[in-house]
């Protein structure tokens, strides 16, 4: 089993682009129904598969996720 | 969703460095921009020498870089930096010094300054970010873009028998003997971004040694000026701005 990990979205920053949705391996991800006070539908966990890869903050252009992962 | 506590502090795996500052940046959706300057900011910051690091912007989108990184910057005039860098770079040669600029800044109106301060062998790190257009002002033909790639100026494909061929500057440099380090890279995947990070921190620590001018080409996304989203636009510049400036090391140190 791989660790378990969470993501924090800063959904002010968020500018909905998707790319974060593409590089998640564990379909975590989507976007809002509701927009943010920018206008853009956000990024939001719609599942607890996290395993803390990193991998969509990585590539978010606007660093806008962080990422924990428990300890072994 | 989280019923959980795994988010405390020290199960924290990935944040935002310091070395960007708190700003929202003003690019577009998804433009690959963001993503480069944060990995030129994890390498100040993994490498310590945030308070060392003196950057050079440029003119076109990324003209705000000195907005974002959290170090000195200066801006320097269309496509001046390196000549701009050159100087910081003489008077301060202890620093680390870096350019950071748009393939219409450094392909296009800069040529001469990208070329001589390459030649001249200035240790500087030279970040070029290779959308194959010029994004700032609206979309148009830049000397990178590719042959049949539509643009704002050249919107049924460029015609390379009247508006000529691309110019692979980075292989171009890469002959030149001041030139010590030369990659092109990517930021659109996840282990591409780690890769840009490995080359942007090798390309400061060669700076100690002043051996010459370090050149790192990030080939990225521009969704706006492309018209695609910004999913389709990492998807089209795989298929065709790849094959045409293929990812690697170009000149590596012996
Ligand atoms: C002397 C001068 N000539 C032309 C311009 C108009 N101009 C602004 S940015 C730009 C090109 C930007 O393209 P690029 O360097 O590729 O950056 P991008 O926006 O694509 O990141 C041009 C031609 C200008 N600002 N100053
Ligand atoms: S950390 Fe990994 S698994 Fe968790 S949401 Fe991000 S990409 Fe998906
Ligand atoms: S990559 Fe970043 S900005 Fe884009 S949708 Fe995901 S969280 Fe939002
Ligand atoms: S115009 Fe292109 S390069 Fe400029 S911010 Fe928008 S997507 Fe990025
Ligand atoms: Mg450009």
């Amino acid at each position: 089993m791989a660790r378990k990990g969470d993501v924090v979205i800063d959904i002010e920053k968020c500018k909905g682009c998707e790319v974060c949705l593409a590089a998640c391996p564990e379909e975590v991800l989507a976007l809002s129904n509701e927009v943010n006070s920018k206008g853009y539908h956000y990024t939001v966990k719609v599942n607890a598969n996290c395993i803390g890869c990193a991998n969509c903050a990585v590539v978010c252009p606007d660093a806008v996720i962080t990422v924990y992962r428990e300890k072994k | 969703m989280s019923e959980n506590n795994i988010i405390s502090p020290e199960n924290l795996v990935y944040s935002k460095t310091e070395v960007m500052t708190d700003r929202v940046l003003h690019y577009c959706p998804g433009c690959g921009h963001g993503t480069a300057h944060r990995m030129l900011a994890e390498a100040i910051d993994e490498l310590g020498i945030q308070g060392d690091t003196i950057g050079v912007a440029p003119v076109g989108c990324s003209v705000l870089a000195y907005y974002y990184f959290n170090v000195d910057m200066q801006e320097a005039a269309h496509g001046r930096a390196p000549a701009v860098a050159t100087g910081i770079k003489r008077v301060f040669p202890e620093k680390y010094v870096f350019t950071y600029q748009g393939d219409g800044d450094l392909a296009a109106i800069g040529t001469a300054e990208t070329i001589h301060a390459c030649n001249r062998g200035e240790n500087i790190l030279i970040v070029f970010i290779n959308n194959g257009i010029y994004g700032m002002t609206g979309g148009q033909m830049a000397p990178t873009t590719l042959p049949g790639m539509k643009s704002s100026t050249s919107p049924r494909g460029r015609d390379v028998k009247t508006m000529g061929n691309p110019l692979k500057i980075t292989e171009l440099i890469a002959q030149l003997p001041g030139t010590y380090f030369v990659t092109r890279q990517s930021v659109h995947t996840p282990g591409n971004v780690r890769k840009t990070k490995r080359a942007l921190k090798k390309a400061m620590e060669y700076q100690k040694l002043n051996k010459g001018t370090c050149f790192v080409e990030i080939v990225a996304n521009c969704p706006s000026g492309w018209k695609m989203t910004p999913v389709q636009s990492n998807k089209w510049m795989e298929e065709h701005m790849f094959p045409f400036y293929p990812l690697g090391d170009i000149k590596v140190p012996e």
